[in-house]
């Protein structure tokens, strides 16, 4: 059997279907979410990649490449957000955040 | 035949823990699935020929990222049993938006190829054979995409800085090195001489 875009199509489909789910059911663990968004970060880099590599175009990877750095970004910067959450709050449940609405 | 064997092997491996990941009770296991998941993306990025992008995948993610969750999840004293609060409630409606978003993308991407998008392309084939992977992306990123290349740099600098403004806290009973303090310190602020009467003794409250 050979193995053809769709297939990798497909698994990119799962993995960023994953991390929809993931966002609905945990909807109060803001950890999870943000490993949720990483999933479909990754289900993202997958396509660029499968798209470049049966294309023959090397753009797709430079692609992947700039999705990958505004990834670890926002993991670093979120983390962040949620240290100073828990410290102020003792807490990280999401449904607390609305003390931040205008 | 092998490289079907792989591509399933590792398939099957990053959507199982893909789905571990969101569904695991211990977000500390949560985020070794995610490492699993990464490595196995990582495998099957190998298999289209994007080397360079596999090891960055590994050294970024694995490396940087997971562990970064890892010592969130680890720091934080959260009671996360009362964070899955509402999972049963939320699991029926998002298990349907999920299968619909699915079925959804994976009818986009048939009809994707079979419209041609990867016309009579039915094996990745190595961009330009000569170079490698990581020479032809150096290629392309210094030249075509160096505006991108130094955006994306500093993206990662406002991050960091952001990342260490949010965090960062002055402790105030932490005693503190004082450069200027220092320099600008001159003996005839520092010392006193006093002149001692004969036959009596100084005690330390005079001093002060």
């Amino acid at each position: 059997m050979v193995i053809g875009l769709t297939h990798y199509l497909t698994v990119a489909a799962i993995l960023f279907t994953i991390g929809v789910f993931g966002i609905f059911v945990n909807r109060k663990n803001v950890i999870i979410i943000l490993m949720s968004i990483e999933l479909i970060l990754l289900a993202v880099n997958i396509n660029f990649v499968a798209f470049s590599a049966y294309l023959n175009d090397i753009s797709g990877q430079i692609m992947a490449m700039f999705v990958l750095t505004v990834a670890a970004a926002e993991a670093a910067v979120g983390l962040a957000i949620l240290v100073t959450f828990f410290r102020n709050r003792g807490d990280i449940a999401v449904d607390d955040a609305s003390v931040m609405k205008g | 035949m092998l490289q079907s064997i792989a591509f399933f092997l590792l398939a099957a491996v990053a959507t199982v823990s893909g789905l571990l990941v969101v569904t695991a009770r211990n977000p500390v296991h949560s985020v070794l699935w995610l490492i699993l998941t990464f490595f196995s993306a990582a495998g099957l990025f190998v298999l289209l020929g994007a080397e360079f992008l596999a090891m960055l995948l590994v050294v970024v993610y694995v490396g940087a990222v997971a562990v970064l969750f890892l010592f969130v999840v680890m720091m934080l004293d959260v009671d996360f049993l009362k964070l899955r609060e509402g999972y049963a409630r939320y699991l029926p409606i998002g298990a349907i938006i999920a299968a619909v978003l699915l079925v959804e993308m994976i009818m986009v991407s048939v009809a994707v190829v079979q419209g041609g998008a990867a016309a009579g392309l039915s094996a990745p084939n190595a961009p330009s054979a000569d170079v490698t992977n990581v020479e032809a992306i150096g290629r392309v990123l210094y030249t075509d995409y160096i505006y991108f290349f130094q955006a994306a740099g500093i993206v990662l600098l406002i991050a960091m800085i952001g990342a260490i403004t949010l965090t960062l806290r002055h402790k105030p009973h932490i005693k503190r090195q004082n450069i200027a303090d220092q320099i600008n310190r001159s003996s005839a602020k520092a010392m006193e001489v006093k002149s001692v009467q004969t036959g009596q003794g100084v005690s330390p409250e005079e001093l002060l």
